[in-house]
């Protein structure tokens, strides 16, 4: 667990290496051998200073988020808590010099153990990462890291750090003093070395523990603090629209703590951590967007038994917005990509568009001539051949894509996969035009492509699981998280988001404040209000879509509130969207917007408003009460892809965890209550699945807790 | 119920509350001293009467800490028997101080006491004392802080007081001010302010800007438009207010309350009190009270204590000659108007902070001799005072002449 090793200098080696596994975490048995090895060292008569490093090719990866996902009670988790501050209390006062050789990432727990040393020296390597990204998982950092990193760089460049989980670069944590000395790769623990025996020897003691001790840059109770903090909360608030409590305890750990010795500091984080630790949103943020997306980004529900497709070559026809998206990521992961389009100069934009995209990035002009160069504009379909698999981005139109599918098929191998990025038409349906169906699969590609991580895999009824194994080894090969979703109207994602912006419009129909509407679902943890997403996606689109919807299903189209708001501000009044400068909102061209005045004129305000928690209740229930029937009706194959794909398709609240998570936070008894209350007021759509009515009654949830 | 009176206020003059400022030069102990002998000169107060003397201040850090009624107390030679405390209610510390004052009159426990307030804004500036409420992120996230400013611009925004009128209703408080002065109508309260030789540092208010126009007005900055955008408190308040859409901000340095500063006194007694000390009595204390009110929009309290305090004394809105609101933003002044219709002929008619300047912690005790002084040069009866107060409170006191 811990190599331990004391050299004839009387420097004693402590060498995280957690045995079976490539990271070292910070766990029972990892902390157990390290105050162990700690004990151990202090009772060496000759000892002359104690060296942390790693046998990993990281340092420390953090805390066993396992362990946390599990701890339950709040004094066992305190305890433990307190027992990690008097392990590191105990090195860092010990006497003697402790250095710490970075050697790689260094992140959450690993750097708070490396702050309780009085040295660290950190390996230069342009992938390493140091940090505290707690907060990104709705933790906060709870070794100390909210203690000593403000009392080592000030309290004003340690709040960012810690709000945001931000991971340094090595040269900018030395920038910011939170590494002392940068080496070459390999010279790290020489350096700590010659550190320990050297300059460590006059003074080995931590700044904070020295007499006189003053915050650099600063202390609370002062006028620099006072601004720090009263901006801060605000600013915190205004991100992070009051759903994320840990941001709140980082802010009130920094606070009280600095106005107290490091001792007192420690116990008030330890509470604050306890509180984080057992909080629904970090449950949540853990389970979805870390547990969940490990799993799905290990292609964890791929189809056994089929074996692994490696790609080198892909087709993409439409240079458009999204085929050029998805040839720019398929090429940054070194594939090359044949681009084509119905002319070469339409061909030859898609390229450009990636090229224009790439000197957006930090890409160096040699990485980015590189990249582009794997991109080969053509027209001519029989530039096809020896492509694995083959994606139309071309327009949402039956004729053009049963079209394009022949044209394209008679060029591929047998073994190669047609793919369809539609995002609206019906897989199966387009698999009629492909000679073999079974290779047909759709991969939903969210706009920009390049900044999107989500590949929503439609599923058609004769896919045949190889071609979904194989479609998902190319999801995992550029970089993107697949989630399985099998063929109906809207897929899973579009489906679902319908039903937020679709809510907003009802509630609008009713005669709800707009502004309250936006304001609900930003405070609901949605992105963007409702309407300004509709504005977004263009509400001329959503009519187009909605006309096919009805036409494709005739009598069973049933017209939400929603149509009647869209065609009014569409057909009536030719307020498009933002694209077209009016929507619900007027756009002055410069990025700023206002509601559009008329609203209140075409939907007058009803005398009784909701409380906001209403309607903050109705935009979020009827998200999930959509997502739970996806669950029911099998188009979505597991939980775990309706939380990820949620928070990665449309932005469903990460703290939340997804849409099923969120049922499971409300508790099932108490959703299907409210959605049945609802219903009754507002419409079927929010009846809840006989399934989820199963669930509550039996006190069953999607997760484990 | 001892019946409790006023018998005297007094005030300094109003001192721009900035360097070269005229009372910048002076400390908030002398200022307080010097009304507090004011009181005792006017009245020839055998001061060994005075139970205690309750002293409002904002700021109490620096020289004004360290309970600075009882260091004023001793400077102003009253006798070493008389106590003094100081005491926070924020903007209403000054009209807090005069409750408390005549609380303790009417409970018995008191037969003669001081209420009054100091603040030197120019010497201990807004802020000095920090505090839990927007600096600790418990609090500040619990109660959605804003700044005062904001809050004032969100009580606009929401009834729809725009620029023009806010600019209109100050445009008014400097006519009202001057013509105040120019009619002498503070001339009974006011105690100039004089150096260790008897100079006269200051004699009258210096804050006012007769030459105001609209235009001049409407030139002027929102004051806290950049604030509300860069330090994330528009975002705060609206998530606190999610039906308005955004913040207007029409507030400026010109429809504001002026940073000022300055001190104020008020006597109070029992009937035999001020018999026995020869003193007529110029009003009695009808009811008073504070509230506590939505603390992020904050300055909506006014209306709440005087709807307390009116039904305290048994009367109604319509039982009120006179108004003073302090006017710390316009907009507070027009909704309170607009809630309890009352006529602005009613309200503040002789200006109020936007042309005058707010001292904080003196305030209070100030438009209470104000409205009495008003009450008598136009020989009506009752008078209401009142403050919207920090953190969402509000405080009222009404007077009737006797």
């Amino acid at each position: 667990m811990i190599d331990y090793q004391l050299d004839q200098d009387g420097i004693a080696t402590l060498c995280w290496n957690l045995p079976g596994k490539s990271q070292n975490v910070l766990n029972a048995e990892s902390l157990a051998a390290f105050y162990a090895a700690i004990d151990r060292a202090l009772a060496e008569p000759g000892l002359r200073g104690i060296l942390l490093t790693s046998a990993k090719h990281d340092f420390i990866a953090g805390g066993d988020l396992d362990m946390l996902a599990q701890a339950d009670d709040a004094q066992a988790l305190f305890d433990l808590t307190m027992r990690l501050h008097q392990g590191l209390r105990k090195l860092e006062t010990c006497g003697k010099p402790v250095a710490a050789a970075l050697n790689g990432n260094t992140l959450g727990g690993g750097l708070e153990v490396a702050l309780a040393c009085h040295y660290r020296v950190a390996a230069d390597s342009s992938s390493t990462r140091i940090g505290l990204p707690e907060a990104t998982l709705g933790l906060l950092p709870g070794g100390g890291g909210t203690q000593r990193l403000p009392r080592l760089i000030g309290i004003q460049p340690a709040l960012p750090l810690l709000l945001e989980g931000k991971r340094l670069k090595v040269a900018d944590a030395a920038k910011l003093g939170i590494v002392q000395k940068v080496v070459p790769a390999g010279e790290e623990i020489v350096a700590a070395r010659a550190w320990l025996l050297g300059e460590g020897q006059s003074k080995p003691q931590q700044p904070w523990d020295s007499k006189g001790f003053k915050i650099p840059g600063g202390a609370v109770q002062s006028p620099g603090g006072m601004q720090t903090f009263i901006a801060g909360n605000a600013l915190t608030r205004e991100k992070s629209w009051g759903n994320y409590p840990a941001l709140r305890y980082i802010l009130s750990c920094v606070y009280e703590g600095m106005q107290t010795d490091l001792d007192t500091g420690l116990k008030i984080e330890a509470r604050y951590f306890v509180a984080a630790v057992r909080s629904p949103e970090a449950r949540n943020m853990i389970r979805s967007l870390f547990f969940g997306m490990q799993a799905a980004n290990k292609l964890a529900d791929r189809p056994a038994g089929v074996p692994e497709q490696s790609y080198s070559r892909i087709g993409v026809l439409g240079a458009g917005m999204m085929g050029a998206g998805i040839a720019n990521v398929a090429a940054q992961a070194g594939l090359d990509v044949v681009l084509i389009d119905t002319s070469l100069e339409a061909a030859e934009r898609g390229r450009q568009h990636a090229r224009d995209a790439l000197a957006r990035s930090r890409k160096t002009p040699e990485q980015i001539d590189a990249i582009v160069s794997r991109i080969h504009p053509a027209t001519d379909m029989a530039r096809l051949e020896g492509c694995e698999l083959v994606i139309e981005a071309v327009f949402e139109d039956r004729a053009i894509k049963a079209d394009v599918t022949r044209r394209a098929e008679a060029m591929l191998s047998n073994e190669a996969i047609f793919a369809s990025n539609t995002s609206t038409l019906p897989i199966s349906s387009l698999a009629e035009a492909s000679a073999r169906p079974e290779q047909f699969i759709g991969l939903h590609f969210f706009s920009p492509v390049e900044k999107m991580p989500l590949v929503e895999i439609i599923v058609g009824k004769q896919t045949s699981a190889a071609t979904l194994a194989r479609a998902m080894d190319l999801v995992k090969r550029i970089g993107k998280t697949p989630i399985i979703v099998n063929d109906s109207r809207g897929f899973y994602t579009s489906r679902v988001f319908d039903t937020y912006i679709s809510e907003g419009m009802a509630l609008l129909a009713e005669g709800v404040a707009p502004a309250l509407i936006e304001h609900a679902g930003r405070l609901a943890g949605m992105p963007v209000g409702p309407l300004a997403l509709t504005d977004e996606v263009s509400l001329e689109l959503i009519l187009k879509v909605t006309r096919q919807t009805e036409q494709d299903l005739g009598a069973a189209f049933q017209p939400k509130p929603a149509y009647t708001v869209i065609k009014r501000l569409v057909n009536d009044l030719g307020r498009l969207g933002r694209k077209a400068g009016q929507g619900f909102y007027d756009y002055d061209g410069e990025g700023g917007k206002r509601l559009w005045s008329g609203l209140a004129q075409e939907f007058p305000l009803a005398a009784d408003q909701p409380d906001v928690e209403t309607v903050k209740q109705r935009l979020l229930h009827v998200q999930a009460v959509e997502a739970a029937k996806c669950l029911d009706e099998g188009v979505l194959r597991s939980k775990r892809d309706a939380d990820i794909g949620a928070i990665l398709g449309w932005g469903f609240p990460a703290c939340l965890g997804g849409p099923l998570s969120y049922i499971d936070t409300v508790g099932a008894q108490r959703f299907v209550a409210e959605c049945d209350a609802l219903a009754s007021r507002y419409g079927q759509r929010f009846a809840v699945p006989a399934s989820l009515k199963q669930m509550a009654a039996s006190g069953e949830r999607y997760h484990p807790r | 119920m001892t019946d409790c009176y006023i018998y005297d206020a007094v005030r300094t003059p109003r001192g721009r509350g900035r360097a070269g400022g005229s009372l910048n030069q002076v400390t908030p102990l002398r200022l307080a001293a010097g009304v507090l002998a004011a009181l005792r000169d006017r009245n020839q107060l055998d001061t060994r009467l005075v139970d205690d003397v309750i002293f409002g201040c904002v700021e109490p850090v620096a020289e004004q800490g360290a309970d600075i009624a009882r260091s004023a107390v001793l400077l102003a030679d009253y006798d070493q028997s008389v106590p003094g405390v100081q005491i926070n209610r924020f903007c209403a510390s000054g009209l807090e101080a005069c409750n408390m004052a005549a609380g303790q009159v009417m409970s018995g426990q008191l037969d003669l006491a001081i209420g009054g307030g100091v603040e030197s804004m120019s010497r201990v500036p807004m802020m000095s004392s920090g505090g839990a409420w927007a600096m600790d992120p418990e609090s500040a996230f619990k109660t959605y802080f804003v700044p005062q400013g904001i809050s004032a611009d969100v009580i606009a925004t929401k009834w729809g007081y725009s620029r023009a009128d806010v600019d209109a209703y100050a445009l008014e408080s400097q006519r009202r001010a001057a013509l105040a002065w120019a009619e002498r109508r503070f001339d009974r309260s006011i105690a100039p302010v004089l150096d260790l030789n008897g100079l006269t540092i200051l004699d009258r208010d210096e804050y006012l800007r007769p030459e105001t126009t609209l235009e001049s007005l409407g030139s002027l900055k929102p004051a806290f438009a950049e604030q509300g955008r860069q330090a994330g408190f528009d975002s705060v308040i609206l998530q606190r207010y999610p039906e308005l859409e955004r913040v207007e901000h029409v507030h400026t340095a010109g429809n504001s309350s002026g940073i000022v500063d300055g001190a104020a006194a008020v006597l109070f007694g029992s009937k035999e009190m001020g018999e026995r000390l020869g003193l007529k009595p110029r009003a009695r204390v009808r009811a008073y009270a504070s509230i506590g009110s939505e603390p992020s929009i904050m300055l909506t309290g006014p209306s709440y204590a005087t709807e307390k305090a009116l039904k305290r004394a048994g009367m109604g809105v319509g039982d009120i000659d006179l108004f003073e609101l302090n006017e710390a933003f316009a907009a507070v002044v027009l909704r309170f108007m607009d809630v309890l219709n009352v006529s602005h002929d009613k309200m503040n008619v002789n200006g109020g902070a936007i042309a005058l300047g707010h001292p904080l912690g003196a305030t209070g005790a100030m438009i209470l001799g104000t409205v009495l002084d008003e009450l008598e040069r136009r020989n009506l009866s009752t008078g209401l005072a009142t403050l919207c107060v920090g953190a969402g409170m509000g405080t009222a006191t009404i007077i009737e002449r006797v």
